[in-house]
């Protein structure tokens, strides 16, 4: 259980499976059982900022969209601040907003939908910007462990050029599977942003 | 939600200790088939942490009903569903040992019988009309969690064609940075399937199944009423030293 200094193992990771949704959204297998429900709605009527959909789908290595994933997202609020304890960057905190999002893919078209706001810039390490960006968390059946990448946003260009994480990425087609490119439908901003497990366009995952 | 209190500051402002791999599955374990074309080929980039990953969700008891943590009443229409009558209960511990409190703790199962209330379940195995099979659960100030069950059934899936599933519950786990997110799952003691299992045998290293398979606890144990297992879950554990320092100094 311990090794030769005391520490712990780390629980090992095992695939969500197929049946996910029933602990962790569980209107979408089909039945009614919390008073609350956690869901792909990110912002209430008073969260400050620009509200944004996020639409995608998910593919696997034969480019077939994954309809049954578990897509979770984490973001710092409008002025770029984490709504947590350890962020204690000089800027407010939105109490209308905890920043974290969980959707499931549609299960016939494989799209998942994320309704928030546009985060602001977040302090990095050694005190460099870190652009926009929304932090995914990816799990489905045929996942062993959750996968964690980063969107950018395709619009903040000057950001991104930046960005110390986008800058570790060395070719260009690589850190173009991180940027979601903004379309404008029915008076909401809507950036789209497919993740592809596998193959040419491989996203970039990161360990963290 | 105005005021985060998932952690204690000293604990959730520092840095993450590096993930160690050899003790997950990869990616890609054919064995598992369905991880053949959901795998990603190209090495993970590996990220020094920022507040991106140090900070995650914060979650509070308003976002829980009463019932969230027992499921043998959390679905019951008409009675009671069937099945052993079953406690699960533990501690989440970082690897250094400190527990995690406040942390969401969520599972979800089959019925007694193998069988899921969910759509795409086919399993011949009946639906129990008084059992959801899902649950959730924050952990107290010594990082404890418990719910009440009753025990999964096994069941087949498709991978070879005669496969089937030991009798598991899984289990989401949060921790105080987006980092440690977690989704596993817990296997009973002294169950024969696990042994032949491609999901278990994805796992390289043989006592980290050891560490998925909870030993039944008599002491924890009701009598006449319910029996207990006990299942300790460990998520990364953080750096002591503070990460304003580190990052600040340059
Ligand atoms: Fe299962």
């Amino acid at each position: 259980m311990t090794d030769k200094l005391g520490y712990l193992k780390e629980t090992t990771s095992q695939t969500a499976g197929p049946y996910v949704h029933i602990g962790l959204i569980p209107q979408q297998a089909g039945f009614d059982i919390f008073e609350t429900n956690f869901g792909n709605v990110a912002v209430g009527p008073k969260t400050a900022g620009q509200r944004i959909r996020i639409e995608g789908r998910v593919f696997d290595g034969t480019e077939t969209p994954v309809r049954d994933v578990l897509i979770e997202t984490w973001q710092a609020n409008a002025a770029g601040r984490y709504n947590h304890p350890a962020d204690t960057q000089d800027k407010p905190l939105d109490p209308d907003f905890r920043g974290w999002a969980r959707a499931g893919s549609d299960f016939k078209t494989g799209i998942y939908t994320i309704d928030t706001i546009k985060p602001g810039i977040v302090r990095g390490r050694r005190g460099r910007p870190m652009a926009p960006h929304i932090n995914f968390w990816i799990a489905a059946r045929g996942i062993n462990i959750g996968l964690n990448t980063r969107m950018y946003f395709a619009d903040e260009g000057e950001a991104n050029a930046v960005d110390p994480v986008l800058n570790l990425i060395e070719l260009d087609t690589r850190r173009k599977t991180l940027l979601a490119e903004p379309v404008t439908r029915d008076g909401i901003a809507v950036y789209r942003f497919d993740i592809r497990l596998q193959g040419e366009n491989e996203t970039v995952f990161f360990d963290i | 939600m105005s005021s985060p209190a998932g952690a204690h500051p000293a604990q959730a402002s520092a840095e993450f200790f590096q993930r160690d791999r050899s003790i997950h599955p990869p990616a890609y374990t054919p064995g598992y088939k369905t991880s053949v074309t959901r795998s990603p080929r190209q090495a993970l980039l590996s990220l020094q942490n920022s507040l991106s990953e140090i900070t995650g969700p914060v979650f509070g008891h308003d976002d829980l009903g009463p019932l969230d943590n027992d499921l043998i009443r959390n679905y019951a229409k008409t009675g009671d569903p069937i099945g052993e009558r079953i406690i699960v209960h533990g501690r989440v511990l970082d690897e250094s040992g400190r527990p995690i409190p406040n942390t969401l703790v969520e599972f979800w199962q089959a019925n007694a019988g193998g069988r899921y209330r969910h759509k795409k379940d086919t399993y011949l195995a009946p639906i129990d009309p008084n059992f959801g099979g899902c649950g959730r659960a924050l952990t107290d100030t010594d990082g404890r969690y418990f719910f009440r069950t009753v025990k999964p059934g096994p069941y087949p899936w498709r991978n070879y064609v005669n496969s089937w599933r030991p009798a598991h519950i899984h289990f989401s786990i949060f921790g105080s940075g987006f980092a440690q997110r977690l989704i596993t799952q817990m296997y009973f003691e002294g169950d024969p399937l696990i042994k032949a299992c491609a999901i278990v045998n994805a796992i390289p290293d043989p006592d980290a199944v050891d560490r998925l398979i909870a030993p039944i606890d008599l002491n924890a144990s009701i009598p006449l009423d319910t029996l207990a297992y006990r299942f300790d879950i460990v998520l990364r554990g953080r750096r002591s030293t503070m990460f304003e320092n580190r990052l600040e100094g340059n």
